[in-house]
């Protein structure tokens, strides 16, 4: 690597992690505006079930676990690569997505087993909200997992450039991001939901 | 192993046990037919727990914090988060009181079952 560079290279990879950090929190906006959406809408049942007729708190845990320990493993692969250890670096990735992929799978599993028992989207104003909450939150898991399989594949095969390392970092404090808003789903849809 | 290892560890345990405590609290709750605990202090609890959890990994995940390099980071966080505050408990505050504003009849029954008085 050129001698000269690095310093400026440094300083755009902050940069470009700001602007990246500025996007995270306007998604964060559209977060609460659906939160904001849920809250007045989760007694709004029209006569169906509400959430404590519906959600299955040992299932939800699970979620949140394997969530949680996706997030820690996605923290490792960027240690490992910033320590250049780049095959360290995918393992742990492989482990993040097989864990994000399992927390996306058990909540595919349940939207469709609520729709199948009837209670879709469009039961009731609750119904609505929760799969607009919960839903946005599972497309940016999926959005989140086809970018780490991006990411892994062209760390594979071009090895830890610092272009690619910079395209990690993001990717980690996307799946972060991800991790902290399940924390308020996980509370104030599925644990308040079935007081 | 380097210190950035620990603040990801200590960040998984501490998560995993805050998120654990509220499980706990509302499956204690649910398991004794709703007997165990109130909803406003069970509400207060887990909320808590959240807020808290949300730090644990603002800090140690994303090492969000005071140093130089993430002052700014620190400061459209902050910004953000007033939005939220704005947009959520000011949606709350609105639709919880627009029943309030019905034709006087509707509120009448309305503040009658709202206030807990029957006729």
């Amino acid at each position: 690597m050129n001698e000269a560079l690095p310093a400026i290279g440094f300083q755009r990879q902050e940069r470009v992690a700001f602007g990246f950090w500025v996007y995270l929190m306007t998604d964060l906006i559209s977060f609460a505006a659906l939160f904001a959406a849920f809250s007045v809408l989760r007694g709004s049942t029209f006569g169906g079930p509400d959430g404590a007729d519906l959600f299955n708190l040992p299932f939800v845990f699970a979620e949140t676990m394997l969530l949680l320990v996706s997030s820690f493993t996605c923290g490792l692969a960027v240690l490992a690569a910033e320590q250049n250890k780049q095959p360290r670096a995918l393992i742990w990735l492989a482990v993040t997505f097989l864990l994000g992929g399992g927390f996306l799978a058990l909540e595919l599993n349940e939207f469709s087993r609520l729709v199948a028992e009837g209670n879709g989207p469009q039961r009731s104003a609750f119904l609505s909200a929760f799969f607009a909450l919960v839903g946005t939150h599972g497309l940016h898991i999926a959005v989140g997992l086809l970018w780490m399989a991006v990411v892994a594949l062209v760390i594979w095969r071009r090895g830890l450039s610092s272009k690619n390392f910079s395209n990690l970092l993001r990717l980690g404090l996307f799946w972060h991001f991800l991790d902290i808003v399940w924390i308020f789903i996980f509370t104030i849809v599925y644990l308040m939901g079935v007081l | 192993m380097n210190a950035k290892f620990y603040s990801y560890l200590s960040g998984l345990l501490a998560s995993a046990v805050l998120a654990g405590a509220a499980f706990a609290l509302i499956g204690v709750h649910v398991r004794s037919h709703h007997l165990v605990f109130g909803h406003e202090f069970l509400i207060g609890a887990i909320l808590l727990l959240a807020v808290v959890q949300a730090g644990v990994q603002l800090r140690l995940f994303l090492h969000l914090g005071l140093n130089k390099s993430a002052r700014w980071n620190l400061a459209v966080f902050i910004s953000t988060f007033s939005l939220i505050l704005i947009v959520v408990l000011g949606s709350l505050w609105i639709m919880n009181h627009l029943n309030y504003n019905m034709t006087p009849q509707q509120v009448n029954d309305y503040m009658m079952r709202s206030e807990n008085m029957f006729r």
